[in-house]
């Protein structure tokens, strides 16, 4: 086995990455976290070894480029809209909807602890067992476990009614 | 998910079941736009920084859809559908580098030039060649043909004889097969002694397109 062409892994993992940084940065910054986090795993990616998590890869070098996101964005004078105008999407049809979804979920997420959301996206939409959690965020596997757990709570009390009204499954 | 739903709280270090999702069933599973635009962004970062190692797009000819792929010296591979576009890619990304991205702008003289010839209207093609992924003899071989012109055609014991080995028949055959840049570098115009088409890498039915795409402009 030898590394496949790149835009292998794009296509594989992309939409993952994308649903992980908007989870984790929201719906504003998440294009710039995801675009930042693909093009340096394009740079480095010819030295990953073949055998290498390409999933835990992706999402590790996400995390360090959604710390340097936020940080980016807390030092902006005046804070963004939460929710992005859907102009561009709308047009295609479902976009606008995705984007009023990811903003509901993001307000409740972003009440979370960076911590407590970064376990949660990494556990519940990257699909990421917590010892790479742990491996990703620092601590131990157990801490990965009950910050996930706690963020799960906490997005349960802040999201219930929305998540019983959309609990139809896909 | 083949793991049962031990939720956040069980023992056992696994990936989510399904008892968890609920929370997040409303998001999308995908989102064509967001992707296309973010792929395109990589792209253009990719350029950029001198990390796109390999352009590629398809096009629809008449032969049926070719696999174009292009390094930042030139061309460097064309390929017929029947050689198995992702087989073709995978082989890019180990010869040359994984850095393979589907990039049409690269591509684009390439594309025009080749429109032109299955429209009869350009005899000769005027592309950067990079011809790292053929060595030694082939690549003499395959550096000579463009010197058959359009409409004509050689037999493999007159290339090798070109080529300066006028026993090495096989091997000229050899390295029309396994010509990277086939259309393009013109491997079709080498045919047996007979006079009949012989073998080609796209199939025997796109090399007598091709040959009668020629002789009828």
């Amino acid at each position: 086995m030898t590394l496949r062409p790149f835009e292998q892994i794009v296509t594989d993992h992309g939409p993952m990455v994308l649903r992980v940084c908007r989870a984790v940065v929201g719906p504003v910054d998440a294009e710039d976290a995801w675009s930042e986090t693909f093009l340096a795993a394009l740079k480095a990616y010819p030295r990953l070894p073949e055998d290498a998590n390409v999933e835990a890869w992706l999402v590790t070098i996400a995390h360090r480029k959604a710390i340097d996101v936020a940080r980016a964005g807390s030092r902006r004078p005046v804070a963004v809209a939460e929710v992005p105008e859907p102009a561009a999407d709308s047009v295609t049809g479902g976009g606008a909807q995705e984007w009023e979804r990811d903003g509901e979920l993001w307000d409740a997420l972003k009440a979370l602890p960076q911590r407590q959301r970064a376990a949660v996206a990494y556990h519940y939409l990257a699909g990421l067992p917590y010892r790479e959690i742990a491996g990703i965020t620092g601590g131990s596997t157990d801490a990965a476990r009950r910050a996930a757990a706690d963020g799960i709570k906490s997005l349960r009390r802040s999201f219930p009614r929305r998540t019983e009204e959309r609990g139809e499954k896909r | 998910m083949k793991v049962p739903a031990t939720g956040a709280t069980g023992p056992v270090d696994t990936a989510p079941g399904d008892g968890d999702l609920g929370l997040f069933a409303a998001l999308p599973a995908t989102d064509a736009a967001a992707q296309e635009r973010l792929h395109s962004r990589l792209v253009d970062g990719a350029q950029r920084d001198g990390l796109l190692d390999v352009a590629y797009r398809t096009l629809e000819t008449p032969v049926g859809s070719l696999l174009l792929a292009a390094t930042e010296e030139g061309l460097v591979r064309v390929a017929y559908d029947v050689q198995d576009h992702a087989a073709v890619l995978a082989d890019l990304a180990e010869r040359v580098s994984p850095r393979v991205l589907r990039a049409p702008d690269r591509l684009e003289p390439a594309v025009r030039q080749i429109e032109e010839y299955f429209e009869g209207r350009r005899t000769r093609f005027e592309l950067a060649l990079d011809l790292r992924l053929t060595k030694g003899f082939r690549r003499e071989v395959i550096t000579h043909l463009p010197d058959i012109g359009y409409g004509r055609t050689e037999s493999y014991a007159q290339v090798a004889a070109a080529a300066g080995s006028p026993r090495a028949v096989r091997a000229v055959g050899t390295a029309c097969a396994t010509n990277p840049l086939p259309v393009v570098v013109p491997c079709h115009r080498v045919v047996r002694s007979d006079g009949s088409a012989g073998g080609y890498a796209g199939g025997a039915e796109a090399k007598l397109t091709l040959l009668s795409l020629e002789e009828a402009a």
